[in-house]
């Protein structure tokens, strides 16, 4: 591959690219858009199939025949069982969609701040604070709830968001990597929550273990299917929140002024402080806004799911966000698409893990070599023999800005 | 960097930036601060307590007398050196020793606290011999992730896989050491054969994870931090997995012998240095061998020259006929090999047997001690030592009982790591080309 320019692609695409600008009116490179997404979930779920086999014990004490068929039919049910748990029933998808929720918000978390050119690891500290600012809110309160749920929804976004701007402030005042300090601030965060689950204003009556009061009713996200009258149906209004909240994003990144100047300093701050844009402001603003969006994914899991606070109500889903901000490649349309995969994926996988004995941790598997195939769009040109569009690039930068 | 160079023949002329001075202003005031905590906080609350115990030895170790002192005293002089310190800092600074100053100056207070929590406990005395042995423990993981740092950044490659580079190193080890060591075997330094065969394969796993992350950031270009996340990501969900579908059902798959400490001769019979710097295990004493073998190696060699020109400027170096792209690759693996061994600490050299993520952040913490240490072995080494004592500490002071939670404690070597990335301790800097492809025109 190396040695050789990357192959140039004319905007005016062919074939199916064309009908679909025509039909969507947009011009947009689908192939880096669409066409290698699914590639990389192909080639992803096919690599997973293939841990599966190898990491069978049995074949590796005894191999044969019968054995090799038993571990192929292990995992041909393995994933049978992810799709029927993630679409196979009212159930399975109403449980998809509400992990669909938190997803979707920490992904445009992360996605906001690339567009930025700013890598926020820290989605998975903000929703600790931004979730235990909403569980405050929620048990501190005695409110209606057209009253109590906005004020949840706002100290949500003021937790997360002054967990997220410490870094951003740091970043543009100081220059210490953002990467650097989210991790550290999550770590942090973690800390402060087991701490701040033993104090009594938050703990559970009788409890020992860091565990939170329930929050009251009127801050829980009512139940989208609620008139059906069934417990197993947990689908909230996490997940339109979360379609609101992903078009705002849309908004803010491409219609209004701020947008283009996070976009701008996202490309190259220099120019961008050149041309009057106040960096300082605009790196603390967009970590700030990156946490809230975090914030209100952890609102989601507390105040949707939960209805009360663990040291571990934040699931990793802030870690997943980083890999579905990739995925989706920063857009907030590509992040609810990458949101609803990664829930269904989540979903299917309890459904995998009960039904065939495959852990869910296959499905941080699967997401970390979706991002692989993404970011080297070369080993999909390579494997499935197709052009690819635009390479991903250099997203980051060293330590040294 | 404090004194810009003047013209041959003038005096050199003291020329701060107003970044410099704003630094000097709130190191001032740290000192001022930590000063008032010390005198209306910790020797108001220990002046009517007497004396504290710090014991310089256990009942194993070669004797030495205990450290005895009044806790009142100690922490009236304590104060009185701190705001001593602050006023230079505040008029003159202190030049060049500001760093040095600022190290006894946090030891000096770190001392007055542990005074006064010694004091007010009801056992009025600590294992101080055992806390700095703890403090070595603790650190040579950190210190052997932030060597594998060093080593990939000395040549530009950002390695933020560090942590997933430790946690498969820990896993790999015990499982492939596990079956090895179920029969009675001959010591070899401190563990049975089958113990070094997993270490050896934990190194190989490092290996193997650095090569993916030099394949996927020098060949195929991918960003160097989504790629070192992604292959954290992926060992965390992939030791889970394996844990879960192998060792679950199959406890002898994850029980091994633990590496004992190796009794060097002569030196481990130094009074109170002996227990704390020379009896440990392999991965400790490896720590020692590898800080001062990359040291030689990378400021002392042809080899570290051209390694280090390519981390400053590849194409220069390419000019002169040094290849890049091997010298990348082979650091880069390198270093994964020193973080595959010091994952292998966390099982074979700790508890003998893996739990989900059990490294717990530590790769990240050694990320932060190579940044910390300014890409330096040595320095990597310090800081390492920084947050293995913070690790001791917060143990010791559950122990002792405090009342401080212990959670706060916890986070001081977060929360010093972001004070050293925002500048507090001075400005560092990276290798020019950190993070930075090099695409061979």
């Amino acid at each position: 591959m190396s040695g050789r320019p990357p192959e140039t692609e004319d905007k005016e695409q062919s074939g199916f690219g064309a009908f679909l600008d025509d039909l969507t009116g947009v011009n947009v490179d689908w192939r880096a858009a669409v066409l290698v997404p699914a590639l990389a979930v192909l080639a992803a779920l096919v690599v997973s199939v293939i841990i599966i086999i190898v990491s069978d014990i049995d074949l590796w004490r005894e191999f044969s025949l019968s054995a090799l068929g038993d571990s192929l039919a292990q995992a041909r049910s393995a994933m049978w069982a992810l799709l029927v748990g993630s679409f196979g029933s009212l159930t399975a998808t109403s449980e998809t969609l509400v992990f669909s929720a938190p997803l979707i918000l920490a992904g445009l978390s992360v996605a906001i701040g690339f567009k930025a050119g700013l890598f926020n690891i820290g989605a998975e500290g903000q929703m600790l604070i931004g979730g235990m600012a909403a569980v405050l809110v929620g048990i501190k309160f005695s409110l209606p709830i057209v009253f109590h749920l906005p004020l949840v929804v706002i100290g949500a976004i003021v937790g997360g968001g002054i967990w997220g701007g410490i870094a951003g402030l740091l970043r543009a005042r100081t220059g210490a990597h953002e990467v650097i300090t989210t991790i550290m601030l999550n770590s942090i965060a973690g800390l402060a929550v087991i701490w701040m689950l033993n104090t009594t204003f938050f703990q559970a009556p009788g409890r020992n273990d860091p565990v939170s009061r329930d929050v009251l009713g009127s801050a829980r996200l009512p139940r989208l299917l609620g008139f059906l009258d069934r417990t197993d149906l947990r689908l909230h209004l996490g997940i339109v929140l979360a379609l609101v909240v992903a078009y705002i994003v849309y908004w803010i990144l491409f219609k209004s002024t701020l947008g283009f100047e996070f976009r701008a300093v996202g490309f190259n701050p220099d120019a961008a402080s050149y041309a009057g844009m106040r960096v300082t402001w605009l790196y603390t603003s967009v970590m700030a806004l990156s946490g809230a969006l975090a914030g209100l994914a952890g609102m989601s899991q507390i105040n949707g799911v939960l209805y009360r606070a663990t040291p571990g109500f934040a699931a990793g889903i802030g870690f997943d966000a980083i890999s579905l901000a990739l995925l989706g490649r920063s857009h907030p349309a590509g992040v609810v698409a990458a949101g609803f995969l990664f829930g269904a994926l989540r979903a299917g996988g309890l459904e995998m893990q009960v039904a065939t004995d495959i852990p869910i941790d296959l499905i941080s598997v699967i997401q970390a070599l979706v991002v692989v195939f993404i970011a080297a769009p070369a080993l999909i040109r390579a494997i499935f023999r197709v052009k690819t569009g635009e390479e991903i690039g250099q997203l980051t930068k060293g330590w040294g800005t | 960097m404090t004194a810009a160079t003047a013209a041959p023949g003038t005096p050199e002329v003291l020329i701060r930036t107003p970044a410099e001075i704003r630094r000097s202003r709130y190191l001032g005031f740290t000192y001022l601060f930590l000063a008032a905590l010390v005198l209306l906080l910790f020797y108001r609350w220990s002046v009517d307590l007497g004396n504290f115990t710090f014991k310089l030895a256990r009942p194993t170790d070669p004797s030495a007398p205990d450290l005895t002192l009044s806790a009142g005293r100690t922490t009236l002089i304590v104060g009185a050196v701190l705001a001593v310190l602050g006023g230079i800092q505040l008029s003159r600074g202190f030049g060049k020793a500001t760093n040095i100053v600022l190290g006894v100056g946090l030891t000096l207070f770190i001392f007055a606290f542990l005074a006064w929590a010694t004091a007010q406990s009801s056992l009025g005395q600590f294992s101080f011999v055992g806390m700095m042995n703890q403090t070595i423990v603790r650190s040579a993981p950190i210190t052997l992730g932030a060597l594998a740092g060093v080593m990939s950044e000395r040549v530009a490659v950002i390695n933020i896989a560090i942590e997933g580079q430790l946690l498969a190193g820990a896993f790999v080890a015990v499982v492939v050491a596990s079956p090895l060591t179920q029969t009675d075997q001959a010591l070899i330094l401190g563990a049975p054969l089958g113990n070094w065969i997993g270490v050896g394969a934990a190194i190989l796993t490092g290996m193997l994870l650095a090569w993916v992350l030099a394949v996927l950031a020098i060949r195929y270009v991918v960003d160097q931090i989504i790629v070192g996340v992604v292959i954290t990501i992926f060992v965390g969900g992939m030791t889970a997995f394996l844990a879960l579908r192998w060792l679950a059902d199959n406890p002898q798959l994850n029980q091994a012998p633990i590496f004992k400490a190796i009794e060097i001769p002569l030196l481990t019979k130094i009074p109170f240095f002996g227990p704390v710097l020379f009896k440990h295990n392999i991965f400790v004493l490896g720590s020692f061998v590898f800080v001062a073998l990359l040291t030689i190696l990378l400021f002392r060699t042809r080899w570290g020259l051209r390694a280090r020109a390519v981390g400053e400027h590849p194409a220069a170096a390419d000019t002169l006929g040094v290849n890049v792209y091997r010298t990348r690759y082979l650091n880069v693996i390198l270093g994964g090999a020193i973080a595959g061994f010091g994952g292998a600490f966390f099982t074979l050299g700790s508890v003998g047997r893996f739990d989900e993520n059990m490294t717990n952040g530590r790769g990240f913490i050694g990320l932060a001690a190579m940044i910390f240490g300014r890409w330096h072995p040595i320095g990597a080494m310090a800081a390492g030592l920084v947050f293995g004592f913070a690790d001791a500490m917060a143990q010791t002071l559950g122990i002792l009982q405090t009342g401080v939670p212990s959670e706060f404690l916890g986070m001081a070597p977060f929360i010093a790591t972001i004070l050293v990335v925002a500048g507090l301790v001075g400005k560092a800097r990276p290798p020019a080309a950190d993070g930075q492809p090099y695409i061979k025109q």
